[in-house]
């Protein structure tokens, strides 16, 4: 099978637009909310958005973090590689804040659980919602269900989306292929 | 870069310099979690890990402990002095005793060089060394490696020199071969009884004279002489070997290093190989080289757990 292109760049920057205004039209005050990137494929949506964000409630500041939950997966000793952690940055207290977290695949929910266990080692958030770029909806081994979504795809289990972003921001796109290419 | 290259750390000769890397990326990691609020990561918690020391620890144990607990590990302890090898039992058998209650990691300190070689090629299960006699201590020198690597960047052409009794340091030996892996350069100085023959063979040059040693050095690992593994006297007095391989301000600023940086894996005779306001002044990164050691023992742990199942 082919790659099938699920976004191409300019569907992947009018999801982001929408994305952003869904956002904005739920929230409008950004004093106690804060976004969280799940690294390491939620760090490239995670700016964009937070970019994009930017543009729309000019003067407020925006804080933006990132979190590694290799240390909080459930699949450790279960493959056979070691998983590489990658950094985590929060330079500010998520007690008692309004968090969204940020991934580009919600695929079986189990990245997105160890993310929520990881998240709550650092306080307890007032409030915790999740913003996906593809949701893998039919694929989900735990309950999770994202509060906003770029595109649901419908796809078998071994095929595989992949969301790439381009240095430059000149040709992102999200593909699907196959493992057996 | 997936898995060490390596089932145990036996010590730092066994392993690579990709290895060595790794354990650093991954202590990086470890270290911002042990600088959070809730210091504590579910990694481990399905591993229970047995602490075996033969020999007396305060610092290596604890450390070791800390970083088993700070990824959920279950622990149990060990020490000789209570056990049943009193009775006569063999290393192995008491070893395996420990492994049928289904421990899935040892780490061992034991006076005798070699043990826990011997011990990986008799047990399954992942070991790490937690120093064996004068031979290696593996932690130790990743620890120290990476104190300095966080301290002057990269390595590679950096002078350091290691003091004092090398004769009977484990401490010694692996920060060499680490230290070089690394592409550091290591002298060693200390009184002539105390310099192992054949060290040279290393690639490691032996300097007799402590003054001219710390002009050529950017670091100096102070060592301390090691009473118990003496077993005839190898200086006249204590008094002595302070005068001649002592550390303190005077020879410092004679020398005119204002730059050098003092390490010391502990535990420290303050007044004897260095004077006790060097060990509290800017010079000396011994404290960090205790809160490293927490990271880079879990990333140890974590990155051999990671592999023991998959390749068991």
């Amino acid at each position: 099978m082919k790659d099938k292109t699920l976004l191409d760049h300019t569907a992947l920057n009018y999801t982001l637009h929408r994305l952003a205004y869904e956002v904005y039209e739920q929230h409008t005050d950004f004093s106690n909310l804060a976004f969280i990137s799940l690294q390491p494929r939620g760090i490239a949506l995670g700016k964009r958005i937070v970019a994009q964000l930017k543009t729309l409630v000019k003067g407020q500041d925006i804080q933006h973090g990132t979190l590694d939950v290799t240390f909080y997966r459930d699949d450790f000793r279960r493959r056979d590689d070691v998983l590489v952690p990658s950094s985590t940055d929060l330079d500010f207290s998520i007690e008692g804040k309004e968090i969204i977290l940020i991934d580009d695949v919600l695929f079986t929910g189990r990245t997105v659980r160890s993310g929520l266990d990881a998240l709550l080692d650092f306080g307890r958030p007032k409030h915790v919602e999740l913003l996906v770029l593809i949701d893998r909806r039919f694929s989900r081994e735990l309950p999770v269900q994202p509060d906003y979504t770029g595109k649901v795809v419908d796809v078998v289990r071994d095929e595989r989306v992949k969301v790439e972003w381009t240095e430059d921001d000149s040709n992102n796109r999200v593909i699907l292929f196959s493992d057996d290419q | 870069m997936s898995t060490l290259s390596t089932k145990h750390l036996l010590g730092i000769k066994n392993i690579t310099r990709e290895d060595i890397e790794q354990i650093f990326q991954t202590a990086d990691n470890f270290k911002e979690v042990i600088n959070r609020p809730i210091k504590k990561v579910p990694s481990l918690r399905d591993v229970t890990i047995a602490n075996i020391f033969f020999e007396n620890s305060t610092r290596t144990k604890l450390s070791f402990e800390l970083a088993e607990k700070r990824l959920s590990a279950d622990v149990v302890n060990f020490s000789a002095s209570s056990s049943s090898v009193k009775k006569g039992e063999t290393l192995v058998d008491t070893v395996n005793n420990i492994l049928a209650m289904k421990v899935d990691m040892v780490v061992m300190r034991h006076p005798n060089p070699g043990a826990c070689v011997h011990l990986a090629r008799h047990v399954d299960c992942s070991i790490v060394n937690a120093g064996d006699g004068a031979h290696e201590h593996p932690t130790q020198a990743l620890l120290d490696a990476y104190s300095l690597r966080e301290k002057l960047g990269d390595l590679t052409g950096r002078k350091v020199l290691i003091v004092g009794d090398i004769l009977h340091s484990r401490v010694a030996l692996s920060n060499i071969f680490c230290l070089q892996k690394l592409g550091a350069e290591v002298r060693v100085c200390g009184p002539a009884t105390m310099i192992p023959r054949y060290i040279e063979d290393l690639g490691v040059k032996v300097m007799l004279n402590l003054k001219e040693a710390l002009a050529w050095a950017d670091v100096a690992n102070m060592l301390r002489i090691q009473l118990e593994r003496q077993d005839i006297q190898y200086f006249p007095t204590l008094r002595e070997y302070s005068m001649q391989y002592g550390l303190n301000r005077a020879l410092l600023e004679e020398v005119g290093r204002k730059d050098l940086i003092i390490m010391h894996p502990g535990p420290i005779n303050r007044g004897v190989e260095i004077t006790s306001d060097l060990v509290d002044s800017d010079y000396s990164i011994i404290l960090d080289q205790v809160e490293n050691g927490v990271a880079v023992r879990m990333a140890v742990l974590y990155l051999l757990a990671g592999r023991a199942k998959s390749s068991s």
